[in-house]
């Protein structure tokens, strides 16, 4: 079968330096897969490409589309969104002065469908809108069990539900693959248990594709069907969990050369 | 529902108040000296307004919006010289100054910050020049003169020139706050807010920015095309960077991200800038006696020496100006300054 | 012939301004190196360098000590005001977005344009300086050099090459260079922001002042506004040549200066300024980085 998100070649050069040399990726419907490695292994450059946010020196991004084969790689960020393809972010951007909701609406503009003079104007398909706009986030938010908080600044929430409404913007694109990067960071493990639910049922709910970057290992070898590991910007292991946990290549990037032999 | 019912309270307070102010003029209780601030000020609002939207709201510093007055004050000017229409002429005097404003928001707006300002600045200071060097058409440095104005007699310019500046000012207050409260409004707060952000959620950032520039321009045109019949003489030292500053002090002062701020202090702002110019020789002189003579002190620069040091007070003790992000809750009407 | 006089002599007049604008230039460089802010008040310390060395000489004359005299003055006028500035209205706002320190910037700049208006022994008229000719004008042939433009120059190449001793090879040069690269690690380091801060102002400022009273020396009006518009070319200059980098705002001052000449030289001086913001907004649509500057990408 086709794979819903085929990456091909890719590869990102600053300047004299390759930070991602040749990553390849086919990602099929509904597989939730991880992406590992050291720090500064290109994690996060291969995230930023696949979203728009670096254009690849070389290689190739196509996502399968209501049946069409359309290339992504290369367009801007906002349209490779519009096309699927959603994300978080590791260091987390959220509208810090806005509401839990309007938040969330923010994701939600692209499908609104007024268009600028209705807005200003309250011209009907407006206040409708508004309303079923705001109904449903407030559904969205009640699965994350932040509802209550939907008039909340977004500045003023805790840490781990912050990381959360992350996950819901991202959501409310009404993505096919949502690309995670580092939900888990900062989260005790009990956090990162209930985290771990959390995807598993988001992505079986929402029928959903996807690929996260983490350093917690509970949580990939706990709920990532598949990993890919990167080390230097080559990819250097794929394959099942429990494959990768034994692979001494994988333990010496991690570890370096004396845990291979421990 | 909520909305309709703030809607209609909105524009009951724009009606209420509109009779107020009516029944003062015509009375004389606001003589025409006051009447012709208070319009100014109304002018003055709608600029702050208009800057606030593009550098408050959507967080593009702008630092030439002078040049859209004067490109507004202007183009109205020269149409109403030509017998055009007065409806028409300020119409078009702002449709011409959005369009100005699109085409140059086209190329600066992929500018950030720091680099979008200084070229702000560069445009208002260009249009400065070509007024100066479009002789022919403009009047050049001596200015445009006779520019008929809202009454046919000059006695009662003012007070007709307030039946249009007032529901002008009201309906740009409306616009911007309707535009803030769509989701469109959202998506600029957003922008401003954390762009990378803004454009993974798919909001086209650069379209976004663009829209809130021209409407931005829009509404400075349509304060330049108003002033224009109601000043009757445009000079192009009037539109210069230190006229772009006033501007954007009225916004820090009132707040970047309040509409109700940018109302005060345009208001507060217009009345201490004429009463600093009214009495600076009076003042001067009389500073002067206090040290015994001689050499007159010079207090003509005062208004400009008082907004330096009221933007670098504000900046460092109070960056987010009187209200901040708050408005004035007329029944939950805007919402800004959530928990 | 005439063709090639004129050339000559303008090249050496438009290297001369050019060495004054590349003097202040490297000032705001050097501020937005280390800071990233763009100090709108930069140009204000030329006006009062100016104003300093205008007031020494017309007290005493124009004899070499007192040239150096208010040559020295200035720079230690400018080099106060300069430090006392950041200190003030820099400093508190190191930590918040950008766009205040700009606006604060806007603020000071006004701030020091009119206040010396309001008081009279400055007041808001022109005033010109009766600068004398020190030597004869020199002759190659057809060509006439004016000494001023000369002695300009050789002093504007001396201070720069003084500036490059202190950034590459003192210690609190180094600092600079540390801090413009990464302020959090160098203060980890050890080195003190705060004080680097303050010496490159101090730098800067100081260049601005000698900047002054050479633009003085070689067009004798002042009035408080006298700093926008060098402040505005030398600001162009700076990021023609890249922002944040000392060659190349030395670079980019030089070229301005011959470009400015050559152009007033042979069409109008009318259009300058709008001429200086349509080459300034070329320059960032199509090339912002300048002739010299890098191009960082924000992380993502």
């Amino acid at each position: 079968m086709k794979p819903l998100l085929s990456v091909k070649h890719l590869t990102m050069q600053f300047g004299g330096l390759r930070a991602v040399q040749d990553f390849n990726l086919e990602l099929q419907v509904g597989e939730l897969v991880g992406l590992i490695g050291p720090n500064g292994a290109g994690k996060t450059t291969v995230f930023n490409m696949l979203t728009g946010v670096y254009e690849p020196s070389e290689g190739t991004i196509e996502l399968e589309r209501e049946g069409q084969t359309e290339v992504i790689s290369g367009l801007p960020p906002h349209k490779i969104t519009r096309k699927g393809l959603a994300r978080t972010f590791q260091n987390i951007r959220l509208f810090k002065s806005m509401t839990v909701w309007e938040n969330v609406a923010v994701a939600r503009h692209f499908t609104v469908p007024y268009n600028l003079a209705q807005g200003i104007f309250r011209l009907p398909p407006f206040r409708k809108v508004e309303e079923d706009v705001r109904r449903e986030i407030q559904d969205l938010l009640a699965i994350f069990k932040i509802d209550h908080k939907a008039d909340w600044r977004a500045a003023n929430l805790p840490y781990g539900e912050q990381r959360k409404l992350e996950i819901v913007r991202a959501m409310a694109s009404r993505p096919s693959v949502l690309l995670l990067d580092e939900p888990a960071a900062g989260m005790n493990p009990q956090e990162t248990l209930q985290l771990m639910d959390l995807i598993r049922f988001v992505k079986d709910e929402y029928k959903l594709t996807v690929l996260l970057i983490e350093h917690d290992m509970n949580l990939v070898m706990g709920i990532c069907e598949r990993l890919l590991v990167l080390d230097y910007g080559r990819t250097i292991a794929q394959g099942l969990p429990a494959e990768i946990r034994s692979n001494p290549v994988v333990i010496k990037a991690y570890l370096g050369e004396d845990a291979v032999h421990a | 529902m909520r909305i309709f019912k703030n809607l209609s309270l909105l524009g009951g307070l724009g009606i209420g108040l509109f009779v107020i102010l009516w029944a003062l003029i015509s009375t004389n209780v606001i003589d025409d000296y006051s009447l012709q601030i208070l319009c100014m000020a109304g002018l003055n609002i709608m600029v702050g307004l208009s800057l606030n939207l593009i550098s408050g709201y959507t967080g593009q510093l702008a630092l030439g919006h002078a040049g859209f007055l004067a490109i507004g004050a202007y183009s109205t000017g020269i149409l109403l010289i030509a017998h055009v229409p007065l409806p028409l002429a300020i119409f078009s005097g702002a449709l011409i100054t959005a369009a100005f404003g699109f085409l140059i928001g086209f190329p600066a707006l992929r500018l950030r910050g720091d680099y979008l300002a200084i070229v702000t600045l560069g445009v208002g200071e260009i249009v400065r020049v070509l007024i100066i060097n479009l002789g022919d058409l403009t009047g050049g440095a001596s200015g445009l003169r006779n520019i008929p104005g809202f009454a046919q007699n000059i006695m009662v310019n003012n007070p007709a020139a307030f039946l249009w500046i007032f529901p002008a000012m009201f309906l740009s207050v409306a616009l911007v706050a309707n535009l803030i409260q769509s989701s469109h409004g959202r998506t600029l707060i957003s922008i401003r807010e954390d762009e990378v952000a803004s454009q993974a959620m798919g909001v086209n950032i650069f379209g976004m920015k663009l829209m809130s520039f021209t409407v931005s321009a829009f509404i400075a045109g349509l304060a330049g095309a108003l002033y224009a019949p109601f000043i009757g003489y445009l000079a192009p030292g009037g539109f210069d960077f230190l006229r772009s500053v006033f501007f954007v002090i009225v916004v820090v002062l009132g707040g970047m991200g309040s509409l109700t701020g940018t109302v005060l202090s345009g208001l507060g702002l217009t009345f201490l800038q004429e009463a600093l110019r009214s009495n600076a020789k009076a003042w001067g002189t009389a500073v002067t006696g206090l040290f015994g003579g001689g050499n007159a002190i010079n207090l003509d620069p005062m208004s400009q020496v008082l907004f330096g040091l009221i933007l670098v007070l504000l900046m460092i003790f109070r960056p987010e100006g009187l209200l901040g992000t708050k408005e004035l809750r007329l029944t939950q009407m805007f919402r800004r300054g959530a928990r | 012939m005439e063709l090639f006089t004129q050339i000559v002599q303008q090249f050496i007049n438009g290297l001369s301004l050019g060495g004054i604008y590349a003097l202040i230039a490297l000032g705001y460089t050097m501020v937005y190196g280390i800071v990233k802010l763009i100090n709108f008040a930069h140009g204000d310390i030329l006006m009062v360098g100016a104003y300093i060395s205008y007031f020494v000489l017309t007290t005493f004359g124009f004899n070499p000590w007192s040239l150096a005299a208010a040559f020295l003055l200035a720079v230690v006028g400018s080099v106060l005001l300069g430090v006392s500035i950041e200190a003030t209205c820099y400093r508190p706002l190191r930590n918040s977005p950008r766009i205040n320190a700009l606006i604060t910037a806007i603020g000071v700049s006004i701030f020091l344009e009119n206040l010396p208006r309001v008081f009279p022994f400055i007041g808001s008229d022109y005033r010109n300086l009766a600068v004398p000719a020190f030597f004869d004008n020199i002759t190659f042939g057809d060509i006439t050099i004016i000494p001023i433009k000369l002695i300009t120059l050789v002093v504007t190449l001396v201070l720069m090459g003084l500036l490059i001793l202190v950034v590459d090879y003192s210690k609190s040069g180094k600092a600079m260079r540390a801090v413009s690269y990464d302020m959090g690690a160098s203060a980890l380091m050890g080195i003190s922001v705060n004080r680097t801060v303050s010496f490159t102002f101090a730098l800067g400022s100081a260049l601005a002042g000698a900047g002054g009273v050479l633009y003085i020396l070689n067009f004798p009006q002042l009035d408080t506004y006298m700093g926008i518009m060098p402040g505005l070319k030398a600001f162009v200059a700076a990021v023609l040549g890249g922002i944040g980098s000392i060659p190349g705002a030395m670079v980019g001052g030089l070229i301005l200066g011959l470009a400015e000449t050559f152009t007033t030289g042979f069409i109008s001086s009318d259009l300058t300024g709008a001429v200086v913001f349509g080459i300034l907004i070329l320059i960032l649509m199509f090339k912002p980085s300048g002739i010299m500057g890098v191009h960082t990408k924000e992380k993502v």
